[in-house]
């Protein structure tokens, strides 16, 4: 068991899956002679040198080539630098990597893995805090997942390059220089299944990514009051574990989403659709959201007012409450 | 500006079917070879005009013909090695058919019965591709890939291997195909980026993707670019065979414009007297690339009235197999889709799968 940060468990794994695998490349800008702009792949490139590879700058030029590596059998991961640079790969992924499975009825595979840092909280300029993740959990043939922890950022990321179908990997990038435990040992979780965060009776709340700190935080500040909250952390976007969910809200009657994302037709919109048909029985009040506005990423100084934080949840638990006194 | 008289234009066979020395490129085969081409294209005119005629009796729900690019398609196909990929676009008929894939598959999915049918792997020749100039990435990729397993430059050439891509003179505008040249340039990959000029995207004429002549792009992303007349099947193929060997032999990426006039619409759904004039049509027919080539072969006595004969034959049972052939393709069943969009197939979406499957039973029952 060793304790880092979830910056350099991930550069851990990857520095493991291209150990284990001779096919495993990585591509990206910056990402060889500099390690990444977060140093995710920092030494990687010295250890592995022509598998670790410096692009030109041109991100749909970045996941397009990647496709062809694809289909020589090799397994890339590309970094994109940030959340809000993806939109130039945005037709590579949506009409080229999630269908090409379909389109060869099923004898091509796109063992690819996209690296997006996402979301807000560190003070940056624009595009550079964006939660991008609904539009590709809304595209079949794609997979997406996003870890909260350095275990699960440790384990996840070489899941994910071993995944045979393309994963694209949210990394919660403010929560880049977290510390936490890493037992290189372990036998890891499935990839696709969610994980009780801490367990509780009173209400359920769900997160992912960056937003699982904030819940676990506002669960300890609850707990103060007398509210005992279980958090879950989803760990996969698409697809989701909806058994764990929803075990969960049918034991405590109250689910509240939680997300950095704009609200309509988040990841929240889907999972409280799902809840609702699955819990509507044993819903004490109506599922809510605690999300980014619906609107374009506000500058730095005033991001604080705009993501959800522990008092904006605190907020929503006590409204879930009192809905069922009204 | 695009016209064919610009000093890098490589013709070895003239419009009226005469043989020209060209300084730097010289047809590699022999009459024999020559007439096998003859009959790629005319079979492939014949599937062409069969398809046309299929999707306006309602058999297909679209087609996106060839007519006037079979020397392109043949010329370039007959110079791919056994160790080279091709990736096509969504017109290269004739590219597919020389590489394997049958004229049935091809039908299918512009019937809408499949999406692309083939065995790309094993035939080494790439699904079409519908977003203009993507394909032209993934094929850069793939030749990167070539590279790094160590299949150029090696002391046997056997041993060496290349890409070739196809698309056309709208696709040059695409950022995907411009990004594509820079990381090809850049990893030196072994690739042959061959654009099929015909003059239009849909109704656009290329003057208006560029205002240089296409082949002098290529020199600004240090790739080597070559014009060539792509009605002429002896020098496309003389010139994609120098581009492929200089990408097996590890000397990187070429840009090769086959200059060349898509005689048809772009569609079955367009309608080319918008936006042209019947002179200009009238004027390439006359560089017809099938009429040259019989031209020649007539006049070395090549092939005679027996040859063209069995070729007409040979042109006629195609035609009947595939009108025969495509109205008896099944439709479909969705319930097989559920499967081909991942490897592991995610629990949610197998419960949509059964949830498809019951329903439609039950919609069976009723009825």
């Amino acid at each position: 068991m060793t304790t880092m940060t979830l910056a350099k468990a991930l550069n851990a794994g990857l520095r493991r899956a291209l150990e284990a695998d001779p096919r495993v490349l990585l591509l990206g800008e910056d990402i060889g002679t500099l390690g990444g702009v977060f140093r995710i792949t920092e030494g990687l490139q010295a250890e592995h040198p022509g598998r670790v590879l410096d692009t030109p700058l041109a991100e749909s030029g970045i996941v397009g080539t990647a496709v062809g590596l694809c289909l020589r059998g090799y397994r890339p991961v590309v970094e994109i630098q940030f959340d809000g640079f993806v939109f130039p790969a945005f037709d590579q992924l949506v009409s080229q990597v999630a269908r090409l499975r379909s389109r060869s009825h099923g004898r091509l595979t796109v063992p690819l893995v996209v690296r997006i840092p996402y979301g807000g909280g560190i003070g940056a300029i624009e595009h550079h805090s964006e939660s991008p993740e609904a539009y590709f959990a809304h595209t079949p043939g794609l997979k997406v997942v996003s870890p909260a922890t350095p275990a699960d950022a440790y384990w996840m990321i070489q899941q994910a390059i071993a995944s045979d179908d393309p994963v694209i990997f949210f990394e919660p990038k403010r929560r880049y220089y977290e510390r936490g435990d890493v037992d290189p040992d372990a036998v890891p979780a499935p990839l696709h299944a969610a994980r009780v965060a801490r367990p509780g009776t009173d209400a359920t709340l769900l997160a992912y990514g960056p937003m699982v700190r904030t819940c676990l935080d506002a669960a300890e500040a609850a707990a103060a009051e007398g509210r005992d909250l279980e958090v879950i952390d989803l760990r996969s976007l698409a697809p989701l574990d909806e058994d764990v969910v929803v075990a969960s809200v049918e034991r405590t009657g109250r689910c509240i989403i939680v997300h950095e994302a704009p609200r309509t037709l988040g990841l929240g919109a889907e999972l409280a659709a799902r809840v609702q048909e699955r819990c509507f029985y044993s819903l004490e009040s109506p599922v809510l959201r605690v999300t980014g506005y619906d609107l374009p990423y506000p500058p730095a100084k005033a991001e604080h007012a705009y993501l959800p934080d522990v008092d904006r949840v605190l907020a929503a638990v006590d409204r879930s409450f009192a809905e069922e006194i009204r | 500006m695009n016209s064919p008289t610009d000093p890098g234009f490589v013709q070895l066979l003239t419009p009226d079917g005469r043989r020209v020395a060209h300084p730097d490129f010289a047809y590699p085969g022999d009459d024999a070879s020559i007439a096998q081409h003859l009959r790629a294209m005319v079979l492939a005119r014949r599937l062409d005009s069969e398809a046309t005629a299929l999707q306006r009796k309602g058999q297909l729900a679209l087609w996106p013909p060839l007519l006037g690019q079979e020397a392109a398609q043949v010329g370039s196909v007959a110079a791919v090695g056994p160790r080279d990929e091709v990736i096509p676009s969504y017109r290269d008929h004739a590219v597919a058919i020389g590489m394997g894939v049958t004229p049935l598959e091809l039908l299918r999915t512009f019937r809408g019965t499949d999406m692309v049918p083939w065995d790309s792997r094993a035939l080494r020749c790439h699904l079409y591709s519908f977003v203009i100039g993507t394909q032209v990435l993934h094929a850069t990729g793939l030749a990167m890939g070539m590279r790094l397993d160590g299949m150029v430059g090696n002391p046997d050439p056997d041993a060496d291997g290349a890409a070739i891509v196809y698309f056309g003179d709208g696709a040059t505008s695409q950022g995907d195909v411009n990004e594509a040249f820079v990381f090809a340039a850049s990893y030196t990959a072994p690739l042959v980026f061959f654009c099929q000029n015909n003059q239009y995207a849909i109704s656009v004429p290329s003057e208006t993707q560029s205002r240089i002549p296409l082949y002098r792009r290529a020199s600004g992303f240090g790739i080597p670019g070559v014009r060539v007349d792509g009605n002429d099947v002896l020098a496309v193929q003389a010139v994609t065979a120098w581009a492929l060997d200089r990408a097996r032999r590890g000397q990187g990426p070429t840009f090769i414009e086959a200059f060349t006039y898509r005689m048809g619409a772009h569609t079955t759904s367009d309608d080319p007297t918008k936006y042209r004039e019947r002179a200009e049509e009238a004027s390439w027919r006359e560089r017809d690339p099938i009429g040259r080539v019989r031209a020649y072969l007539r006049s070395t006595g090549a092939i005679d009235d027996l040859w063209e004969g069995h070729l007409a034959n040979e042109a006629d049972a195609l035609a009947e197999e595939v009108r025969a052939e495509v109205p008896a393709l099944p439709d479909p069943d969705l319930a097989d889709w559920f499967t081909r969009a991942y490897v592991r197939t995610p629990a949610g979406l197998l419960r949509q799968q059964a949830e498809f499957v019951a329903y439609e039973a039950s919609v069976e029952e009723i009825a």
